[in-house]
């Protein structure tokens, strides 16, 4: 992973001291809640239902061992309410359950003392006091983490594809050029007030498995005949209330062009971007108002950059060998620890086929831990399981591990001859669910329990499938599907790329959910990214499970052999599907709801 | 950068040589027109202090068409944003009402250095590092 500079870890250090600076002013009076709010969501400070959320950027997923304690620390220490808060959640929680009798789902109480990986290797608390917010700040700087750009109209935490650098199809490691990208991005003076938020995601290898079609800018690393390496540059896509997938503005831009490039579009945006409709603000709908004027608008502008002004951020060679240099192998050394495992038990092979993958180095593999267990939601992780992954990082990973895009931490080093220990380790922490790809393996974000942008609860809903799919032969017999849930329309769950996908929507107070059927992330799985279809009219919480089961169930029974879930789903149509879902309607649900 | 009270501009005064720009006007348009010749100061507006528009502007006068005069940050102006400012192109800065100035000049001793160039140091800091 990437190894900080002494200037890369003093810039973090004077972030902190920024971010307490305006914190302090802010409680003094001199900032008003409006000056303040761009301030702290710069920082990764959200206000949220009942306390602060703190979102902390881990770039590119990868995480130290002593990064992992830290958050440990924090969540064991920091991420905890007063007696009197958690009671008057609780309350409203329980009220809001109590309000929507025979048409919900029971939920787990909420919960505190942990961290949360969220779809772009962020880990976010959701109950640390901001009276204890410049001094977590200060903690996670010492470990050279922040909160820098995790939110806010700026450009964001950039992301990759988590197996960057060790993916047998890698084409060129990404990293290196994320990097100068962050950095480019970090307290950029002209692009801090954007319309809206700018998310910016590489993928190195064959395989798309960062969604770079999802997002504003998408670059995908390639090598030209003579073998040089450039960008494919996508821009336009999003989520939220009008899914779009990005254009391809450029087929190849030579990599030493990447920063002047990006210049170009941010500035176009930032420029022509619309400021009077938050709905309307992102450059998704800029480039599918303009369209072919848009991407004369940015050659033009990149051509001024090049040959009026200089192209001062044109990236030399020297920069991208220092940069490289930063991105380390670490020292490999097998744990060779002694394990009882039976090699050929089911368990354990299902293990291997689902959550471990190949590696560019032989001998060596990469280890999905899976967070996508019962009783806990989705990349949800506490004080004690942070502790015992950074354990097993050191153990088993040269201590090294990353966030993935589907809320799982991965080990990146692991020995082919470690794996019976390693999954032993992982048992033992419940981190072994061989759900990997599978229907379990879903992707939520945490809804109405914790978001004040959530117009429904989507952690009761991860539960009950979760609890209804526990059957391994049954799950693996469903094979590979991408199961995505958000609790609004602003998509941090991702429905709309999930094969199948929960919308929480609102309606006169009530939770209610619409399903969408094919839509797809871009990978070899998925196929092209594309947005799923709505069903029908939305369902009730306590619908929902009995929605996805007969969806599932139609699928099994109009299956041909060994054909998958999505590949059935676009063979057929999604008509049958759709009868099912629909068929599953409770029809007391909906009287005692109107 | 000269940060000016905003009970410091007499408001009915119109300085001499000052053009107004408007965020959303075309610079290469007004650049070509030959409006900024003579210009001794342009103001730039930030009708919302979140409204970044004027940033670009900025960076645009001196890095495209080397306006040298003074570029000045009129409206909705804080202090948490004038370090960008100043970076962006900006040479003084007329402070929304009631914005008290005090903590303004802490801010610009804060960071020594940024990673990306900007109109004080055009060079971004891998640039600098290696010369």
């Amino acid at each position: 992973m990437y190894q900080y500079t002494d200037f890369d870890r003093q810039f973090v250090t004077l972030r902190a001291q920024q971010f307490r600076d305006q914190l302090e002013r802010w409680q003094r009076g001199e900032l008003t809640d409006e000056q303040m709010l761009p301030l702290r969501l710069q920082n990764g400070w959200y206000i949220q239902r009942y306390a602060p959320m703190a979102r902390i950027a881990v770039p590119y997923g990868e995480i130290s061992s002593l990064q992992l304690r830290t958050l440990g620390h924090i969540a064991r220490e920091y991420d905890r309410p007063t007696s009197e808060l958690l009671a008057h959640a609780q309350a409203t929680q329980d009220e809001l359950e109590a309000a929507q009798p025979g048409a919900t789902l029971a939920a787990a109480p909420l919960k505190y003392g942990y961290g949360h990986f969220t779809t772009r290797t962020n880990v976010q608390f959701n109950w640390i006091p901001i009276t204890r917010a410049a001094d977590v700040m200060d903690l996670l700087a010492s470990v050279s983490m922040h909160g820098i750009q995790t939110s806010g109209n700026d450009i964001r935490n950039i992301t990759c594809d988590a197996l960057e650098g060790i993916a047998e199809d890698g084409i060129v490691d990404c990293r290196p050029f994320a990097e100068i990208t962050r950095q480019w991005s970090s307290l950029h003076p002209e692009f801090s007030y954007l319309p809206r938020k700018f998310k910016i995601a590489f993928n190195g290898a064959k395989e798309d498995r960062a969604a770079i079609g999802w997002y504003d800018i998408g670059l995908q690393a390639l090598k030209n005949d003579a073998g040089e390496v450039g960008f494919t540059v996508k821009v336009g896509g999003g989520m939220g209330r009008t899914p779009i997938i990005g254009s391809v503005v450029r087929e190849f831009l030579p990599w030493a062009e990447l920063l002047n490039y990006i210049e170009a579009i941010v500035r176009v945006y930032n420029g022509y971007g619309r400021r009077d409709n938050k709905w309307k603000a992102r450059i998704k709908i800029l480039v599918k108002s303009e369209g072919q004027a848009f991407i004369t608008a940015v050659e033009k502008e990149y051509r001024d950059i090049v040959e009026l002004d200089g192209a001062p951020h044109r990236i030399t060679q020297a920069e991208l060998d220092r940069v490289t240099s930063h991105f380390v192998v670490p020292e490999l050394k097998p744990a060779n620890l002694p394990s009882k495992v039976d090699p050929q038990g089911q368990l354990y092979q299902r293990w291997l086929a689902q959550n471990v993958r190949g590696h560019r180095l032989p001998g060596m593999k990469t280890v999905t831990l899976s967070f996508k267990r019962l009783g806990f939601a989705p990349g949800d992780a506490d004080a004690d399981t942070l502790d015992a992954l950074a354990q097993l990082a050191e153990q088993f990973s040269a201590s090294e591990a990353r966030l993935t895009h589907e809320q799982n931490l991965l080990l990146p080093w692991v020995f082919e001859s470690d794996l019976p220990a390693l999954y032993e380790a992982a048992r033992k922490l419940g981190l072994a669910q061989p759900n990997i790809g599978l229907l379990t393996d879903m992707i939520a974000c945490p809804g109405g329990d914790f978001c004040s942008l959530a117009n429904a609860r989507s952690l009761h809903i991860a539960e009950a499938v979760t609890e209804r799919y526990q059957d391994l032969d049954e799950l693996f017999d469903l094979g590979p599907i991408d199961l995505h849930m958000s609790g609004c329309i602003n998509s941090c769950g991702h429905h709309h790329s999930g094969h199948i996908g929960i919308l929480g929507v609102d309606k006169d107070g009530k939770e209610w959910y619409q399903i969408t059927l094919g839509g797809a992330d871009g990978s070899q799985l998925s196929g092209p990214a594309i947005g799923g279809k709505v069903v029908g009219p939305s369902f009730t919480a306590a619908e929902v499970p009995g929605v996805i089961e007969a969806i599932l169930d139609t699928y099994r029974a109009l299956r041909q052999p060994g054909e998958l879930f999505i590949d059935a789903l676009r063979r057929i149509g999604h008509d049958p599907f759709k009868q099912a879902a629909n068929a599953a309607r409770h029809a007391k649900a909906e009287e005692a709801v109107h | 950068m000269n940060i000016i009270a905003a009970d410091a501009v007499p408001a009915s005064v119109e300085a001499e040589n000052t053009l107004q720009i408007a965020n959303d006007a075309d610079l290469a348009e007004i650049a070509a027109s030959g409006a900024l010749e003579g210009v001794a100061r342009v103001e730039l507006q930030f009708p919302k202090f979140t409204d970044g528009r004027a940033y670009s502007q900025a960076l645009l006068l001196r890095r495209r068409y080397k306006f040298a005069g003074d570029i000045r940050a009129t409206g909705d102006v804080l202090i948490d944003q004038l370090v960008h400012m100043h970076r962006s192109g900006f040479s003084s800065a007329v402070l929304a009402p009631g914005v008290d100035a005090s903590a303004a000049q802490r801010q610009f001793e804060r960071f020594s250095a940024f990673y990306q160039g900007d109109v004080l140091e055009p060079r971004p800091l891998f640039a600098r590092e290696a010369a």
